[in-house]
């Protein structure tokens, strides 16, 4: 953390439309992650790689992306997949079970993509803002709007 | 003082348990450097380190240090890192 940051006035970047996927359908915890991953490459965040190498960060590791209850982060290794910083936020219809000890089943999946391990601290601040309120994640899940979401999250819509 | 977040990637979950045990012990006004990386690279990130945090899943990868490995279940719940680093350090 630099000395002139101040964490507590992190601020998520700009959601676009495509970022955003209300109410979708999901079969299983992949196909749920996969969401995530094809909304970051609809933003121009990702390569449809940096979707596989989320899922495979699951098959190698476990379920400890479900980083709450209900909430999974997806995520990979910063690497030429990611095209530039991004997020995109998915909820499902029905909830989804990861396998995880105590914060199953999953109702939200943020995708999170980043260039470079230390510029991201920034966006997970902010998501630490958001998310230490435990009534976000259920808000989220029960979002009926983008800008319901982007309203939760505290982020701007990108200027078009 | 210093503790180490792991996760699979060293970004993202790790990202957010730094931030939130950085939150943590100004709250309980202890001082620590507190580093996220990934699990590959713990017995180099940790080797100087006090206490681990990381998730159930990597306790066995993480395997054995001299820093005390702590599990938390709720990655955005301070008062769960406050209680479980207090009792570490504190």
């Amino acid at each position: 953390m630099t000395d002139n940051f101040d964490p507590a006035d992190a601020a998520l970047p700009p959601l676009a439309d495509r970022a955003i996927v209300l109410q979708a359908r999901a079969d299983d915890w992949r196909d749920a992650v996969r969401l995530a991953g094809d909304a970051l490459v609809d933003c121009g965040c990702a390569t449809t790689e940096y979707t596989e190498a989320m899922v495979r960060m699951v098959d190698d590791h476990g379920p400890y992306i479900v980083i709450a209850p209900g909430l999974a982060l997806a995520h990979a290794r910063p690497g030429p997949e990611v095209r530039r910083d991004g997020l995109s936020v998915v909820t499902l219809a029905t909830p989804v079970s990861f396998g995880h000890a105590h914060n199953d089943p999953v109702r939200v999946v943020i995708g999170l993509a980043v260039h470079a391990p230390d510029a991201h601290l920034t966006s997970v601040a902010a998501l630490a803002n958001v998310f230490n309120d435990s009534s976000a994640i259920q808000a989220i899940a029960d979002a009926t709007s983008r800008d319901q979401v982007r309203d939760i999250l505290d982020a701007r819509r990108p200027a078009s | 003082m210093k503790i180490v977040a792991i996760c699979g990637a060293g970004i993202g979950s790790s990202g957010i348990l730094k931030v939130n045990a950085e939150r943590v012990l100004q709250r309980l006004g202890l001082s620590a450097t507190v580093v996220a990386a990934d699990v590959s690279s713990v017995q180099r990130v940790a080797a100087d380190a006090q206490v681990i945090l990381t998730s159930a899943e990597f306790v066995e990868a993480i395997g054995s240090t001299r820093a005390e490995t702590i599990v938390i279940e709720n990655y955005f719940d301070t008062d769960e890192l406050a209680r479980k680093i207090e009792a570490a350090i504190g």
